[in-house]
This record gives structure tokens, sequence and C-alpha cells, in this order.
């Protein structure tokens, strides 16, 4: 039963690992059993999630495979007979492997039976082991003299059912993100490289080691490193990014206040980008598009931010862009294809969701940019791409 | 075997989920990671341990400059030639150099201690994976007298994070991890009473409306936390402010609001009415 457990849920895309999934036996085993599953519930949870971005895919799990035993279940006999009968997970490293002998399972099998045996003979109203009704700290529902019970599961409600709650549902990193986190992941955007230009003084060294040398003045320098990412971010405005405006704004004012780029420029477009692009929201002030390029070079990524939503004509006919008054020369997409061709090392975030991206031009733009959601999880995939440790891939034509 | 059981202490209440971990990681002898919103009680939950199980509480605050080995000593090497210089003082006992930090301390203590290392994730990427070996073995050894220290009585190690940082996968795998979650209306009115044990109950309530809406506003940048939420209603109270007035004024917003936009914004919604 436990190494279905395990499996199952590594099943739902927890990393659980052996050393983690050993601990849950150890503390078991040492006495936080009983067949009380909230607490199985709180116990697995603090041992083996160590993101409360992944609390809500342990509910899920834990409600899935504990729905319909719940009241017949008891951890008891299921550890008894694990550590009788121990089955292992398969594909045990080496390492696991010694962590598995180190923690010696006759040694455990011997302690949980007198744990049971002293649990036998006095259990409620005892005050050392889990239970219901009895005074012990880890219990739920029960009473303990300093004990304040605040919120949380309980109130008779069983385990299962404060997992399909699905508290942490907000917690997921696969949802929108704030400006903070924008930031985080941002943070990630770094390229360290030796700069050139003359050496730094290491004072710390330098004094650590004049003072190792008995007090002869040992003068220390190493390059100096900087960030050499050269980031320009294209933002879509207006029209169908309504909706999406706050989440783009925090993604400006994240990468805006981000100092660590060795040189950071944005500028707005509507849709597509043709001959302009605009300094400002309301798209009044502007510079022709291939003075930017001009700017830029293999050194620079570009990370445009739209929704790729748009009438196909506006990406591949010429005179098809979106506003009335313009009559653009070259189309969109050749447009795209420049900065691509310019900057290799660049990508496409959509604010919309993968799920719905099926527009035409959402395909043709992700066979020129790589495209990922602007979402915790896809900013950080669109990250390594741009640090160059995910391979850069646009679909195959 | 006898457990330590930290039951919360009369001015920390500790949600039962919380308790378990904290018992279950001093049981396994694992560091516990508690990560949740500022406000929520992390730093004090260290305080609360070492109260509740009388033990000595060290501390290690982390900052962005902080390395791993400072955790555990540091030889003083400009103190000794400094001495050197006047030959005054006897330097050729090494030892006297050695100085230790709230990790080395911990692990040489001659009794159990909790050792809080706060805000971990305010360090260097790898600051965490340097402290892995320390942690697991609870052990260290000094270079320059040659001498390993192992820890006679594992401390309980309680790591803070803000989630500013991920923290590396190995690193998360050998600790106990628990979240706190922001209190619930119920939860913080437990936690205003221990601080403001004789609020009136129609300001309670009347606060909590408030406190909650406003949190609850997309707009804001930077919520509110449990420390500033006393902090107002310490405000109102002294300043004699009426239920009635709370309702249509918000009065003392920059007790909540620490930002000039979030205070904007706040007062915006509260123009549109959009309290219910």
């Amino acid at each position: 039963m436990f190494v279905d457990f395990f499996y199952h849920l590594r099943g739902y895309g927890l990393k659980v690992t052996i050393t983690e999934w050993l601990a849950l036996m150890r503390a078991l085993a040492i006495g936080y059993s009983r067949a009380d599953l909230h607490v199985f519930y709180n116990l697995a949870r603090c041992l083996m999630v160590k993101r409360e971005a992944d609390f809500d895919n342990y509910d899920r799990a834990f409600a899935s495979f504990f729905m319909g035993v719940e009241n017949h279940f008891d951890i008891s006999d299921e550890l008894l007979e694990w550590l009788s009968n121990p089955k292992l997970p398969r594909e045990l490293t080496d390492e696991e492997r010694a962590k598995l002998q180190a923690l010696d399972l006759d040694e455990l099998r011997e302690r949980f039976k007198e744990v049971l045996d002293e649990q036998k003979e006095r259990h409620d109203g005892g005050n050392r082991w889990i239970g219901t009704g009895g005074m012990s700290p880890f219990g739920h529902g029960g009473e303990h003299p300093t004990g304040v019970r605040i919120g949380g599961a309980g109130g008779g409600r069983s385990a299962v059912q404060v997992a399909t709650d699905r508290r942490f549902r907000n917690l997921r990193s696969d949802r929108i993100l704030d400006t903070r986190q924008i930031g985080l992941a941002l943070r990630r955007l770094r390229k360290l490289g030796k700069d050139e230009g003359p050496e730094e003084l290491d004072i710390d060294e330098t004094i650590d080691s004049s003072a190792r040398n008995a007090g002869e003045i040992d003068l220390v320098f190493r390059p100096p490193k900087r960030n050499r990412i050269k980031l320009l971010l294209l933002i879509d405005v207006g029209g169908s990014m309504d909706p999406h405006t706050l989440l783009c704004e925090r993604l400006f004012s994240a990468a805006h206040k981000a100092n660590h780029f060795k040189k950071f420029e944005f500028k707005f477009f509507h849709n597509c980008v043709y001959e302009n692009l605009y300094t400002d929201i309301s798209r009044w002030k502007g510079e022709p598009t291939s003075r930017v390029l001009k700017r830029l070079d293999h050194t620079w990524s570009v990370c445009l931010v739209g929704d790729a939503w748009m009438s196909p004509y506006e990406l591949t006919h010429t005179g098809g862009a979106i506003d009335y008054y313009h009559s653009n020369q070259v189309t969109g997409l050749d447009w795209l294809r420049k900065f691509r061709d310019r900057c290799p090392n660049s990508i496409w975030l959509n604010p919309e969701p993968l799920r719905i991206w099926n527009a035409p031009t959402i395909h043709l733009i992700r066979q020129v940019f790589p495209m990922f959601e602007l979402t915790i999880d896809g900013l950080t995939e669109g990250i390594d791409v741009l640090r160059g440790i995910r391979p850069n891939r646009a679909l195959a034509a | 075997m006898s457990f330590h059981s930290f039951t919360g202490t009369d001015t920390y209440l500790a949600a039962p989920e919380l308790r378990d971990s904290v018992n279950v990681a001093s049981a396994l002898e694992k560091p516990l990671l508690v990560r949740g919103e500022p406000g929520t009680g992390k730093t004090v939950l260290a305080e609360a341990i070492a109260e509740n199980l009388v033990m000595d509480l060290l501390t290690w605050n982390i900052k962005s400059t902080s390395k791993a080995q400072e955790g555990l000593y540091v030889y003083d090497t400009v103190q000794r030639l400094n001495d050197a210089r006047f030959g005054d003082k006897d330097i050729t006992d090494i030892s006297r150099y050695i100085k230790y930090g709230p990790l080395g301390r911990s692990f040489r203590a001659d009794q159990r201690v909790v050792l809080l290392i706060d805000e971990i994730d305010k360090a260097d990427m790898e600051f965490p994976n340097d402290l892995l070996h320390e942690l697991d073995r609870m052990s260290f050894f000094v270079h320059e007298t040659g001498r390993q220290h192992t820890a006679r009585f594992r401390p309980i190690v309680i790591i803070t994070s803000n989630n500013e940082k991920e923290l590396p996968d190995a690193f998360l795998r050998r600790c106990v991890f628990h979240y706190i979650a922001f209190p619930d209306k119920a939860e913080m009115e437990d936690i205003i009473r221990v601080h403001h044990p004789d609020v009136e109950a129609e300001l309670l309530q009347q606060v909590l409306l408030r406190f909650y809406w406003l949190r609850d506003l997309p707009e804001i940048r930077k919520k509110p936390s449990t420390s500033e939420l006393i902090d107002w209603i310490a405000a109102l109270r002294r300043g004699g402010v009426s239920t009635d007035v709370i309702e249509s004024e918000l009065p003392f917003l920059g007790v909540l609001m620490k930002r000039e936009n979030d205070l904007e914004a706040v007062m915006a919604a509260h123009r549109r009415g959009r309290i219910n």
C-alpha cells in the first residue's frame, strides 16, 4: 500500500524521492501513526511535498488515493505489514540503498511493535500517542491543555474531504503571476561573464592573504563579473490585449525595476510589429523599427508579449495592419522574422492560456518564435531559453 | 523515545498542523523549513518553540552577503595579525582566533537548542547547498585547528523563507516543509484577542471586514499583514474611532498600507463603494 501511495504521488507530478519516503516510514514507525488519516495527511505532506505550489496536486492525489477506503483504513496494520515485508520502490540508487541500510528496518519494526503494545495498554487517556480522543499534541479534535485549536482541518470532516476542498489551489505555480514573482523570474535572467576592462582589487582576499603572509602586503585582483544580458521588451497594447493590461504592466514594471541587465529597452506595438515601434502606451511617440533593429545584434534578446491573436492578413499581407490610416509595405510576419534573424535568442510570451492557442496567427508566430505562457512556469521556461540552458525551438513549418 | 512536544504558547497560537510539523522535524532531527507570507509569524515560531520547550534560541539572520562558512566559524586573521604586532598576547594558540557562528555554536552547545536560520532565501542561490553537509551530519571541521566538532545534542533547526528565490531540490529533500497559510477570519480573531484582549466585538468585526476586503482588492501590490492589522487596531482604539467612522472613512489607513499607489487604490475602491 505504501509503495503504491509513493507511485501515486509521483503519478500526480510530485517529485517525491526515496529519501523523503523513507523519512515518512521512519516517522510512522517511531510513533506518528495510528489510524488517523488527518495526521497522516499532514505528516506525509510535510515530509514529501516541499513547495506550496505542489500542495494542490498533493490534495488531488491524496483524495483520489484514499477516497472510499478512509473509514476502514488502519495505518498501523499497513505499516506493520510493510515493515515485516518491506516492498521497495524499484530503481533505487546506491545512495538510496545506503540510506535504507542506515535506517535498519528490523530495529524500526521492533520499535514500532513496542509502540503498538504500549499503545494498547494505555490509550484513550494516554498523552503520548496520536489519537482522535487522546491528549496528544499531535492529534486532531482532541483536547490539549495548552493547544488552542484554530481553523484548519477537522471539525468532524474526514481528511479526504479536507483534501477535496483544494484549499491551496491559488498557490499553484501555473497560475497568473504578480510583479514580485515576475521580478524573481527575471532575476534568473543573467549570464555572468568576465567583463573586459581593468581588474578589481579584491579587498577581503587581500587582507586575508596579507595576514596569512605574516603581514607582508599581498594584493589580490580579480576580473569583474557582470551580467551580459541585453533585453528588448516589446509589448502588444490595445484591443484584445486590454484584459491583460494589469499583467503586462506588472511584467513591465518588474523588468523596468530589474537593474541587473547590461542594457534594457522597451517598446510597444499593436497586434503586430510594423515600420514603427512606440515608446508610449498610447502609441503617439514612435521610432522607426529599422532604426531599433540597427541597434540590436545577436547579443541582444528580444521578448515579445502579446496574444498573437489577429486576422491572418495582419501578419501575411502588405497593407494588412490593423490601424486604418496605416499601410505597411512589409508584412508583419516579415518584420517578426527580421527580429528573429537579428536576435536569434528571442521568445514570445502569451498571456492567454496554452489550451486556447488555436488561432492561425498563433501558429504562424510560433514558427518564428518559441512561445510560452505568461505564467510562472511559462516565464521560467522562456527565460531558460534566453539563458541558453534550454533549446530554442520554434515550431516546424 | 520521548518527544519534545511543541504545543504553542500563550502568545503564539500554533495551528495543529504546524505543531505536528514542528514535532515531526524535532523527532526526525531534520530542519523545518517554514514558508509563508510576511507577517504570518515565521520568525516568531522559533522563539515560541524555544520558550515552550525551555531551550536557548540561537538566531542567524541571513543577508545577501552571508556565506555558509560564517555560520560555522570565522578565523579572525586580522585580529591575530594585530596581536602579533604588539607581542603582548599569545598568538600561538589559533583556537583563540576561531570565532564560532550561530550554526557552529548550536552544534557545540552542551544541551539541545533551537537554531533559527532566518530568511535563507536572502542569500546567494548556492548558499543552501553549502549547508547541506553540515545540516545532515550536524558536524563540522575546523581546518585551522584540525578539530572536528560534532553536535552532541542535535539542535532543532527552523529555517524561514519568503520565497524570494527557489531553493535547491537537494536542500528541500532534507527538510520538513511547512507552509503557513494566511490566517482566515476566525483564526485572525483569535490572534487579535491575544494582542488586544479587551477589544470590543463590534470594532473587531468591522475591522476584520475591512481588512479582508482590502486584501482581496486585486490592484493592491503589497497586501497588509497581521502585524499591520494589529497596529491598525491599536491606532483605531487609541484614536477612539467609532465603528461607523471605520465604515465610512477607513481612518489611519497609512498604518495598513505602506505604498502610495496602494493607498490611492484603496481609497478609489472605497469611493466606488465596493464594500458590502
